[in-house]
């Protein structure tokens, strides 16, 4: 009877799971956005007294309910997917690119700029090269800056880039006031209304189809560079183990500064997208925040970038339907924030029932299976 | 570039410090436990709409408002509106072992929603017209001390503001204080620096990480408490300010090397650089956009000199923005 004392076992236990079949990985991830839809349901119950049903009918119509209304969702989710794809290499790389915000507006500033200068010198291709090439410089400075402190001297690139977004907003509310038309409205107004020059043409009838095209061709690029090159190899490495890659012969400091630069590029140019395919304007709200929305994307979808075609879509419809509803009750636009805001609460939960499991007390450890 | 003006750049230098001092004090204390939470502004958006919607309604209910349980009502709100952001935040992070970054993000995405929905369309449900305000609150705060004095500049510059200018300062001292004198204290930096010797040593890790984070998030919506109280009068404006204010509560941890003492000064210094544009002569619109980029700078030069001294005392805490799991040691 020389027993120990033994302390109550907890109710619940955590384990670590082995491994998880892709079909139960993504049943979690399916429960989990239909719990958030619900849940977003009772809120939206709440203000407007509408059923459910109806309210989800009314996102929908808000969002595919006219052909225009589905361009529009087409063309957002892709603003987003374009971001979420050039943040892709940078998170994988564990850098964390709060940034994009500010590399998207630096493209759309000076995409916008030069729509403004030579709009009536330059024919449309070559002005839409030259926007493209001056976007993608401006992104790529915006995002090696704070790479090139974080490979030599270890500083913190979270609040770098953080603090980046802002200077480039600053610099964006300067050309605003700089570029305003009409004087006194406080907006650049559409930029060569009259002679479309610098907008994108159409493309199979639709003003949205090289949107698409360019979107859709960066996300495949993206998901053969990162699973199938060297350099995309390099990246994982890095991000799963300095210390290995440095054994193992990699540049940590090369490619940290490339990776970042091929980042910034590719916001840079979502904004000369946002510019000139899609507002041909230029504000501080251009990018909108969806340069942190998209660092979301692409977490959620563990860099997979046709996954994050997916995310993106779900998070645009429910954000198009957020904003139909609330006009419609005369509420505003930031029901959708809430809405994403809840959806996402509910996918970052979920993660963690697809990497532990959870044990009853008193379940022995094979039963928990 | 008179005298008056000069009072008058320090004055608005010591408001928007207070509001950015709040942020920074209850991130002091959230990231001393190892919990990056980037979702300061979410949660001073949830502070600050919080103290609004209570005493909103309270003085819709009553024509006659009491002022003292005016005070206590937002208070109290906004106190608990944030925490409750912390709590969800250590909860996720915590409990379900999500990654810190994006659930502070998802944080800020969710408080600032939460906020400009209601702050924009409260008045609009209650059945009124035009913009929410609450005079008689936002009177109890910005009462001072300059009003019933006379003491010329002293009483303008160190006398003319709310009672949350000082007690913002009065949290940061008894911060300073309680993370360096008091057992509780440094056992909290024991778990930010490395979680599993602070296990080993019998502190419980996760009540402390909850609590932090949670009582650092109440402090933080303080800050979005003053704003809206006392910065902008007792109104609400979708214009985002919450949001680059919380930014820069984030940015001022970092300028302060996690010392809320530091915070008292830096507060100020941030302020004054945003507001620098007011005394310097001749300046168009478009120019003060480029001065109120002042605050970012001078954070981006610190972070590389903080990095490039490599002091150890200056250094954030060693386990900050990882999740710790006794298992997987």
């Amino acid at each position: 009877m020389s027993q120990v004392k033994q302390g109550k076992e907890p109710l619940l236990r955590i384990a670590k799971r082995d491994g998880i079949s892709r079909p139960m990985a993504y049943g979690i991830r399916v429960i989990a956005v239909l719990l958030s839809l619900v849940v977003s349901g009772i809120f939206i119950f709440a203000v407007t007294k509408l059923n459910p049903i109806q309210v989800y009918e009314g996102i929908y119509d808000g969002a595919f309910g006219t052909a225009r209304r589905s361009w529009v969702t087409i063309r957002d989710t892709m603003m987003l997917l374009c971001i979420g794809v050039g943040l892709a290499p940078a998170f994988k790389m564990k850098f964390w690119n709060i940034g994009a915000e500010g590399q998207v507006l630096m493209g759309g500033v000076l995409t916008a700029g030069i729509m403004r200068a030579y709009g009536s010198s330059l024919p449309t291709p070559v002005l839409l090269v030259l926007m493209a090439v001056m976007s993608i410089v401006a992104g790529c400075v915006w995002g090696i800056i704070p790479a090139v402190f974080k490979a030599y001297w270890n500083t913190n690139e979270t609040l770098f880039t953080l603090m980046m977004n802002y200077v480039a907003i600053q610099i964006t509310s300067y050309c605003v006031a700089l570029w305003e038309n009409p004087i006194g409205s406080n907006t650049v107004g559409v930029i060569n209304q009259s002679t479309k020059a610098g907008w994108f043409p159409e493309l199979f009838g639709q003003a949205y189809g090289l949107n698409v095209l360019l979107v859709l061709l960066l996300t495949v690029g993206m998901f053969l560079y990162l699973k199938y090159s060297k350099q995309g190899y390099e990246i994982t490495v890095v991000g799963d183990s300095v210390n290995t890659a440095r054994y193992a012969g990699i540049s940590v400091k090369k490619v940290t500064i490339r990776t970042m630069a091929i980042s910034g590029a590719i916001c840079g140019l979502a904004g000369f997208i946002a510019v000139s395919g899609a507002s041909h304007t230029i504000s501080t709200s251009t990018a909108g925040g969806r340069g942190f929305t998209a660092i979301i994307v692409a977490w959620l979808a563990q860099f997979n970038t046709f996954v994050m075609i997916l995310i993106s879509l779900l998070l645009v419809f429910l954000q198009k339907g957020a904003i139909q509803i609330a006009s419609q009750f005369n509420l505003n636009d930031y029901a959708s924030n809430i809405i994403t805001g809840i959806i996402l609460f509910f996918i970052l939960g979920s993660e963690f029932f697809i990497n532990y499991r959870v044990i009853l007390r008193g379940k022995k450890e094979g039963e928990a299976k | 570039m008179t005298s008056a003006q000069i009072i008058q750049l320090l004055q608005s230098a010591v408001c928007f410090g207070t509001v950015i001092m709040f942020g920074a004090i209850g991130e002091i204390l959230t990231e001393k436990s190892g919990n990056l939470n980037l979702g300061v502004p979410g949660i001073m958006y949830l502070g600050g709409i919080a103290g609004l919607a209570a005493s909103f309604f309270y003085e819709l209910n009553n024509p006659a408002p009491n002022k003292v349980v005016c005070l206590l009502l937002s208070f109290l709100a906004a106190f608990l509106a944030s925490a409750l952001g912390g709590l969800l935040y250590s909860f996720l992070t915590i409990t379900l072992r999500a990654n810190q970054n994006v659930t502070g993000l998802t944080l800020t995405i969710f408080g600032g929603g939460v906020a400009n929905f209601f702050g924009g369309g409260l008045n609009t449900m209650a059945g009124g017209v035009g913009q929410i305000s609450v005079a008689a609150t936002s009177s109890v705060y910005r009462a001072n001390l300059n009003n019933v004095t006379n003491f010329g500049v002293f009483g303008k510059l160190f006398l003319s503001y709310g009672f949350m200018a000082y007690l913002a300062i009065v949290v940061a001292v008894a911060m300073a204080w309680f993370l360096n004198r008091t057992r509780t204290g440094l056992n909290l930096r024991a778990v930010g620096e490395n979680p599993a010797t602070a296990d080993a040593a019998g502190i419980n890790v996760t009540r402390y990480k909850y609590l932090a984070t949670c009582v650092g998030a109440g402090i933080s919506g303080m800050g979005g408490l003053y704003y809206t109280m006392d910065y902008i009068k007792g109104t609400w404006a979708n214009d985002g300010t919450i949001e680059s204010l919380g930014w820069l509560a984030v940015a001022l941890v970092i300028f302060a090397t996690w010392r809320s003492m530091n915070a008292i000064w830096g507060s100020y210094l941030f302020g004054l650089l945003f507001w620098v544009y007011l005394i310097i002569p001749g300046l168009g619109r478009k120019d003060i956009e480029l001065f109120k980029m002042l605050p970012y700078l001078v954070t981006i030069v610190v972070l590389v000199a903080i990095s490039l001294r490599k002091k150890r005392e200056n250094q954030p805490p060693a386990s900050l923005g990882l999740a710790y799991f006794r298992e997987e040691r």
